[in-house]
């Protein structure tokens, strides 16, 4: 985990007050008549990063994508682009170019006409124009393509084509609107790579609109997860999963077991909560600041859920149940346990061994997590 | 998928040759030397007779070339308005007036001719009686009555493929630094083209065959072609007439095969890529 | 766009369709109100300042009075009804099979059987009327064939005949009804026919509970499309139709051409527009609801 923060030129600006965030969105909100699209959000992109805007369609990412565009204009707020003010300006003088989800090739230009489009609009000379549209092609791989119409591409060409337009103008930031919904899963991982080496290549910034958690996680040095309009958390992908901040982002990242229950105990090394569901005392290594008797969340991921045969040791954080249903995945196993209280946890285990598991339907097992795994949700 | 059951079958087979018989009789009769239409005249037919005389009638040449004044003119300005109504109804979602616009480019389609016929002459001879203009009835109210109703059909056939418009399109092109007029000339128009190409040819040919609108609106020496053959039909069958149907149906066929066959050999290339 | 350009946009055609389309039937009204009168134009004026310069407005509901007490004209009115809705009926029980038929046609195919469709459709209506003169006269093609074959012995009467006259509306107005229905069937997921199929109909019930209802819009379009031109009518009921056959547009072109009568062509053209605005309102509703589904 974590390792993609590391592309970022230096190591996490986001952690080092005095570095100068490239694009700020200093509490941006859109309204559509009585309809909040975007609820004041302020965000700050370091130059280099791969920024992800995450999130269920109709939560505001798109909006939020289109005003860094131009293509709608903040009701309250600006935005600024290394260091200028660009709330005001139109999409064809801003320094940021997009890739659209559909791709919106023209289809009356072909391959090389459609890359070369942008710099004419810049009126570079003619042979710089041939030149940096050879230089693209070649980069994604379409060097023999650029006689091409765009009807006679398959759709992992069009994407290239989209994406090398887009780049071919060298801007600021450049947005990606789901920039691998319409390729097929194979095609979509392969792609998520070229784009992570694109970007190193070229350094430019980055922000990706998503609404798959997988492809955030691969692509990302950072992602906010929105949610009506508003981001809930912005963070590494490794602190958003390890450490989510609300049942909602818990949910929505990965899979979780959410316990709910009553703290008994609140020091500053250790809680301790007391769960009906789970059926049993939570014991969490570390404190939060909450008064006793409050309502709280334990979340566990389910591969940090040991399942076994005979009882463990202990009485924190261990339950009995049977297992309901088992998915078999090939590189792990889905186990669904049914706890005395009517709780299904769902609990993974790596299929180390080849050989057929010992655990099967109907069994009765012991579940255990360590006081590290939970984190302990107030909202 | 296709199970075609006999009946469909059938049904096609009749519905096409009711469609066909009469066509194919008249250019069969066109070709044939008897001035009763009805006889084949096997001693000298095949002949181009009644070509030769359909190009040496004065009074059908003199109406045809009004018809292709008045169409083309028409044609032309149908297309300008029909295109302008077309896309403001197809983009902007709500204006002043949308409704009745919405209205007025919706209800020519349907409304029977005589209505418009006569509504447009009365507006004339009001407009001549209060402010002088138009002077008297011609080619130049017989153009302003044919723009008014066939600009609905350019309105119908712009408005539906401007709906199609992937407007990503436009906004890529503004992305990419170009702004809204050159977006318009360099990515929308060339877009939209073929089918305001298609609304002019609806247009003209709208115009070339309206008989009852243009015998309202015209005036003492501006007969067009459809007002001459129906004269001429009201008074009995003509050979000539069965000549002009075939060249009107010869260039016609020309015309929309071809254009299909463009379109279907686009069509190809595009499914071939994607296949 | 900024709101002026959008204004510029829509102004132009707005306002050409204002001048040309809809104030002209105030024009018509008004002069439906008014006194036929030797003169040219043949009609008095509404308004007329008198001797002492007081406005005098003389509107005169006679011309309506007139309509409807005349058995002439609300029989034309009644006739041009039942023809357009009888027209109407034969077209879709013609069309739609047809329609459906090139909509599941294999894609080759249905190019072929829609491009014959439209054919006929940018070919002169006053032309394809008269192609029927030909088949339907005395020595015509229709009579020669069947005395040749000596299934009769004289000639039939076809032509002038109400028979004619339907012909030739159905015939002219077929492509209209074939167009709006094929482009409903295409957009119609046939997967839904199969699934009812699977569920136990058969084919013929599948049609009526599924294909059918579906298609509601296209046909009402279609008929719409037929139904309010046919009311009005002229050059079929002219050429086909003979001198009695009594229809509503013919009504209005004698009062206006041969009578030079404007005030009561005016309230002809009036009354007939009451009567099909209700359904050009409908039309407009369903091309608004189709246009909503497309997208």
């Amino acid at each position: 985990m974590g390792g993609n923060e590391d592309r970022v030129a230096g190591t996490a600006p986001w952690n080092d007050p005095e570095a100068r965030p490239y694009v700020e969105l200093v509490r941006v909100s859109k309204s559509f008549g009585d309809f909040k699209a975007v609820d004041d959000v302020s965000l700050k992109i370091y130059r280099g990063e791969i920024f992800c805007l995450l999130g269920a369609s109709g939560c505001g990412k798109t909006t939020l994508l289109r005003m860094l565009g131009g293509f709608e204009t903040p009701s309250t707020g600006r935005i600024l682009i290394d260091g200028v003010d660009v709330t005001d300006v139109p999409p064809y003088e801003r320094p940021v170019n997009m890739m659209f989800q559909s791709y919106a090739l023209f289809p009356h230009f072909n391959v090389e006409q459609n890359v070369a489009f942008g710099l004419k609009q810049d009126r570079v000379p003619k042979a710089e124009i041939r030149e940096r549209v050879a230089a693209m092609l070649d980069l994604v791989k379409l060097g023999d393509y650029a006689k091409r119409r765009v009807s006679q591409l398959s759709g992992g060409q069009r994407q290239r084509v989209a994406l090398a337009r887009a780049l071919v103008k060298q801007p600021k930031l450049l947005l990606l609107d789901e920039p691998l919904g319409a390729l097929d899963k194979k095609l979509r991982e392969h792609t998520q790579f070229e784009l992570i080496g694109l970007q190193e290549k070229l350094g430019v910034t980055f922000l990706v609109v998503t609404h798959d958690q997988e492809e955030a996680m691969t692509l990302a040095s950072r992602i906010a997860v929105m949610d009506h309009g508003e981001i809930v958390q912005a963070g590494t992908p490794a602190e958003i999963y390890e450490f989510p901040v609300s049942r909602f982002v818990a949910d929505f990242i990965g899979s979780v077991n959410i316990f709910e229950g009553q703290l008994i105990e609140d020091e500053p090394e250790y809680v301790r909560i007391a769960s009906e569901e789970f059926g049993g005392t939570i014991f969490v290594n570390h404190g939060i600041s909450s008064p006793p008797g409050a309502a709280v969340w334990a979340a566990v991921r389910p591969e940090k859920i040991g399942m076994t045969l005979a009882p463990p040791a202990g009485t924190d954080n261990v339950a009995r149940g049977v297992v309901e249903e088992i998915a078999y995945l090939g590189d792990q196993s889905i186990y669904l346990v049914r706890l005395p209280g009517g709780k299904r946890v769902r609990v993974t285990q790596p299929n180390v061994s080849r050989h057929a598991e010992s655990i099967g339907r109907d069994q009765e097992v012991h579940l255990s997590f360590d006081p590290s795994s939970p984190v302990v949700l107030t909202r | 998928m296709s199970r075609r059951p006999l009946f469909v079958v059938s049904c096609l087979a009749f519905g096409y040759a009711f469609l066909y018989l009469p066509i194919a009789s008249m250019v069969v009769f066109s070709f044939n030397a008897s001035q009763l239409v009805t006889v084949w005249d096997s001693a000298h037919s095949p002949t181009l007779h009644w070509f030769a005389a359909l190009f040496q009638d004065q009074e059908m040449l003199g109406a045809a070339w009004i018809s292709l004044k008045v169409g083309l003119i028409n044609a032309t300005g149908a297309t300008i308005l029909g295109t302008l109504a077309g896309y403001g109804l197809a983009r902007f979602e709500k204006f002043r007036g949308r409704f009745t616009l919405n209205a007025m480019t919706t209800a020519p389609l349907v409304m029977p001719e005589v209505i418009t016929g006569l509504s447009l002459l009365l507006m004339f001879v009001a407009l001549d009686q209060s402010i002088g203009w138009p002077a008297g009835r011609g080619v130049g109210t017989m153009i302003m009555a044919h723009m008014t109703f066939s600009m609905a059909y350019v309105t119908v056939v712009v408005r539906s493929r401007m709906a199609t418009f992937d407007r990503s399109l436009e906004e890529a092109a503004m992305d990419l630094g170009a702004r809204p007029v050159k977006v318009f000339f360099v990515i929308t128009l060339p877009i939209v083209l073929p089918a305001i190409l298609a609304g002019w040819l609806l247009a003209f040919t709208l115009s070339w065959d309206d008989l009852v609108i243009s015998s309202f609106t015209s005036g003492p020496s501006s007969s067009t072609l459809p007002m001459v053959v129906f004269s001429k039909v009201r008074l009995g069958v003509s050979p000539e007439i069965n000549a002009l149907a075939t060249l009107t149906i010869g260039t016609v066929a020309l015309l929309v095969t071809g254009a299909s066959l463009w379109i279907a050999r686009r069509d190809a290339a595009r499914t071939v890529a994607t296949g | 766009m900024r709101l002026p350009a959008r204004a510029l946009v829509v102004a132009l055609p707005y306002l050409w369709l204002l001048l040309f389309f809809a104030v002209p039937f105030l024009i018509v009204l008004k002069i439906s109100l008014s006194d036929v009168e030797l003169a040219i134009p043949p009609y008095k004026p509404l308004l007329t300042w008198t001797a002492q310069h007081v406005l005098q407005i003389r509107l005169d509901l006679q011309n309506y009075g007139f309509l409807f007490t005349d058995h002439l004209y609300i029989d034309a009115f009644l006739n041009s009804i039942r023809v357009a809705l009888v027209s109407t009926v034969i077209c879709l029980l013609i069309g739609y099979p047809m329609a459906y038929g090139i909509a599941r046609a294999r894609a080759k195919t249905r190019n072929v059987l829609l491009l014959l469709v439209v054919l006929p459709f940018w070919t002169s209506q006053l032309l394809r009327v008269y192609a029927w003169i030909g088949l339907f006269k005395a020595n015509g093609v229709i009579n020669a064939i069947l005395l040749h074959l000596g299934l009769i012995r004289a000639p039939l009467t076809m032509l002038f005949t109400p028979f004619a006259m339907y012909v030739g509306i159905v015939y002219s107005y077929l492509p209209f009804v074939i167009l709006p229905l094929y482009a409903n069937l295409e957009k119609m997921d046939w997967q839904l026919v199969e699934a009812a199929l699977d569920l136990g109909c058969r084919p013929w019930q599948a049609f009526l509970k599924v294909t059918l209802p579906l298609s509601r819009n296209g046909i009402l379009a279609a008929s719409m499309l037929v139904f309010i031109p046919a009311v009005g009518e002229y050059v079929i009921p002219t050429l086909l139709g003979g001198p009695n056959a009594l229809m509503i547009g013919r009504i209005l072109w004698d009062e206006f051409f041969a009578n030079r009568d404007w005030p009561v062509a005016s309230a002809v053209a009036i009354v007939m527009l009451l009567l099909l605005v209700p359904f050009m309102m409908w039309y407009q509703r369903l091309q608004a609801r189709e246009a909503g589904a497309g997208s």
